[in-house]
């Protein structure tokens, strides 16, 4: 019985995936060219590789506050709750917010000016020049807490004589952190770079469209916006299905080459 | 312990920076949020020394307690399926051997990848076809779909843990398989359960792309949905735009105010399998 109502749970899920299928076949390859000849998509991914360049901010600052927690003795959990705040709070919130927060009249140019850098002062997510960045950087403000809970529990899992014996032994703060914390961190680190990068590549839909619709001028445009605009404004289903192959065939080749070095990684430690 | 004094207040200056700049911007919303429009026009960010309660009756006179019914119904609808089908999906994998099962969790786990984005246009097509479009009825199907890879994954290796003697035992003493899982394995298995049930349904309510795409009548929308078009609605108001954010947060911030343990063990939970 208990089969039988797991085909069942399963049949919603075969429907999900047979979709999927389903879009290539029929059109033909001519799609794929077409998509992958637009200059729009070929910027869409370029700007999502550039996004990517945000992964290893992330993942530094990550174990920074991660470490720092761990030695902190007073008040972690306080900073614990609100370091992880922000992954919490809904991405079209956040989205709203900082689209607030970053225009040229906004609390961060407020802030500039307040310290006497008021010349900094930029509209950063209306410039095409820095709203990519601008958006960069707001996805690291909410995804930061993930990543120091994940090093934060494997830290506090860790055994603590081991850091209390290299203290003894005159390690300073970083090389204790570089030659000790590190080296044990490392699946932890490896499974979160896997996350992010993915998060990165495709499901940053939700904080674009909050904050800048892909625009200014196309500056933030990505693989899923594109697709979505395709689909809905340009009224072209076909060619934002062949683009979500093309993504698809990209998240999985990623995921390939990830577990691959993975593998090679672990074979090292032997 | 024997500690330089200054590595210690360097570092706790450096977490008082992260604990601010995380907070900053929540005190944006709810301070503006709490003001008249131009009491916000006059001084943008300082304390709301008169608080006002006008950008919140604005916001609720609006749609908005027809979007965050919408919201409810929605997330409560399709967590409560995704649990039901992940535990019974997931006693099967755990418990009965079958040709192809590890093969099986294997595609389960690599669907947890697949980008919402990805399945958008088909699925689409066919909820046109189907004419479900404006429904919850296709929505929730979709969330159950997309949540349930996740979902089967933890609770199988949580089952995997529960002690095939205790069943055993009870089936020698006369119980049915049934009763075996009602009476001893969901009644173990609180905590595990209790973390998907907030880590999904902190999912369902924060998503957007399928709301968006989905639901587009302004009854059927959700919440946040409703909110990006609150946005273009009262783009000179912010006030009430940040009220109807603050309201959106509400429900979330409750939960992590009680539930931050659930949330925290959800997430390291599913960091396991990258090991």
């Amino acid at each position: 019985m208990a089969v039988l109502l797991l085909v069942f749970g399963y049949g919603t899920y075969r429907l999900v995936t047979e979709a999927t299928e389903r879009k290539g076949r029929g059109v033909g390859l001519q799609n794929v060219r077409i998509v992958l000849d637009d200059p729009l998509f070929r910027s869409a991914i370029g700007h999502n590789l550039r996004l990517l360049l945000a992964l290893p901010i992330l993942t530094a600052l990550a174990l920074l506050v991660a470490i720092l927690l761990n030695e902190a003795l007073r008040g972690w959990r306080v900073h614990r709750f609100a370091v992880f705040l922000p992954y919490v709070l809904p991405i079209p919130v956040v989205g709203v917010i900082f689209s607030q927060v970053l225009t040229l009249h906004g609390v961060l140019n407020q802030g500039l000016d307040a310290i006497g850098l008021g010349g900094l002062s930029e509209d950063w997510l209306g410039q095409p020049r820095w709203a990519l960045s601008a958006v960069g950087a707001v996805i690291v403000w909410k995804e930061l807490g993930f990543g120091v809970v994940l090093f934060l529990s494997r830290l506090l899992s860790l055994p603590a004589d081991v850091f209390e014996a290299a203290r003894v032994d005159g390690a300073g703060f970083w090389r204790l952190h570089t030659k000790i914390t590190l080296p044990l961190l490392r699946p932890i680190i490896a499974f979160y770079l896997v996350i992010e990068g993915i998060t990165l590549v495709s499901w940053v839909f939700n904080y674009v469209f909050t904050l800048t619709r892909g625009g200014p001028a196309d500056a933030t445009q990505v693989a899923e916006t594109y697709i979505y605009s395709t689909a809905t404004t340009y009224n072209a289903p076909s060619l934002a299905a062949s683009a979500a192959c093309v993504l698809m065939v990209g998240v999985f080749a990623m995921m390939v080459a990830f577990t691959i070095a993975r593998a090679r990684l672990a074979e090292d430690d032997r | 312990m024997r500690r330089p004094r200054l590595t210690t207040s360097i570092s706790q200056v450096l977490l008082w920076l992260f604990t601010l700049a995380a907070l900053v911007p929540v005190y944006v919303m709810v301070s503006a949020s709490l003001r008249t429009q131009s009491d916000f026009l006059n001084h943008p960010f300082g304390l709301p020394l008169a608080p006002s309660l006008t950008s919140f009756r604005t916001a609720l006179n609006d749609q908005f307690p027809r979007w965050l019914f919408n919201s409810l119904v929605l997330s409560g609808g399709s967590v409560l399926v995704t649990l039901a089908f992940a535990s019974l999906a997931a006693w099967g994998f755990a418990r009965h051997r079958f040709r192809g099962r590890e093969t099986l969790l294997n595609v389960i786990v690599a669907l947890m990848v697949v980008p919402p984005v990805v399945l958008v246009v088909p699925l689409f097509l066919l909820g046109v076809q189907l004419d479900l479009i404006n429904t919850f009825r296709l929505v929730i199907v979709i969330y159950v779909g997309l949540m349930l890879p996740f979902s089967i994954y933890m609770l199988t290796a949580y089952f995997r843990t529960v002690p095939s003697a205790l069943l055993d035992a009870a089936i020698v003493d006369g119980a049915t398989e049934v009763q075996v899982f009602r009476r001893i394995v969901l009644p173990l298995s609180k905590a595990p359960l209790l973390t998907l049930l907030v880590v999904n349904l902190l999912w369902v309510w924060n998503e957007l792309l399928i709301a968006l795409v989905f639901l587009q009548s302004d009854d059927s929308r959700t919440l946040m949905a409703g909110l990006t078009a609150f946005q273009n609605r009262y783009n000179l108001d912010i006030p009430v735009v940040m009220a109807g954010l603050t309201l959106a947060t509400l429900p979330i911030f409750i939960l992590y105010l009680f539930g931050q343990r659930y949330f925290m063990r959800g997430l390291v939970a599913g960091a396991i399998k990258g090991e």
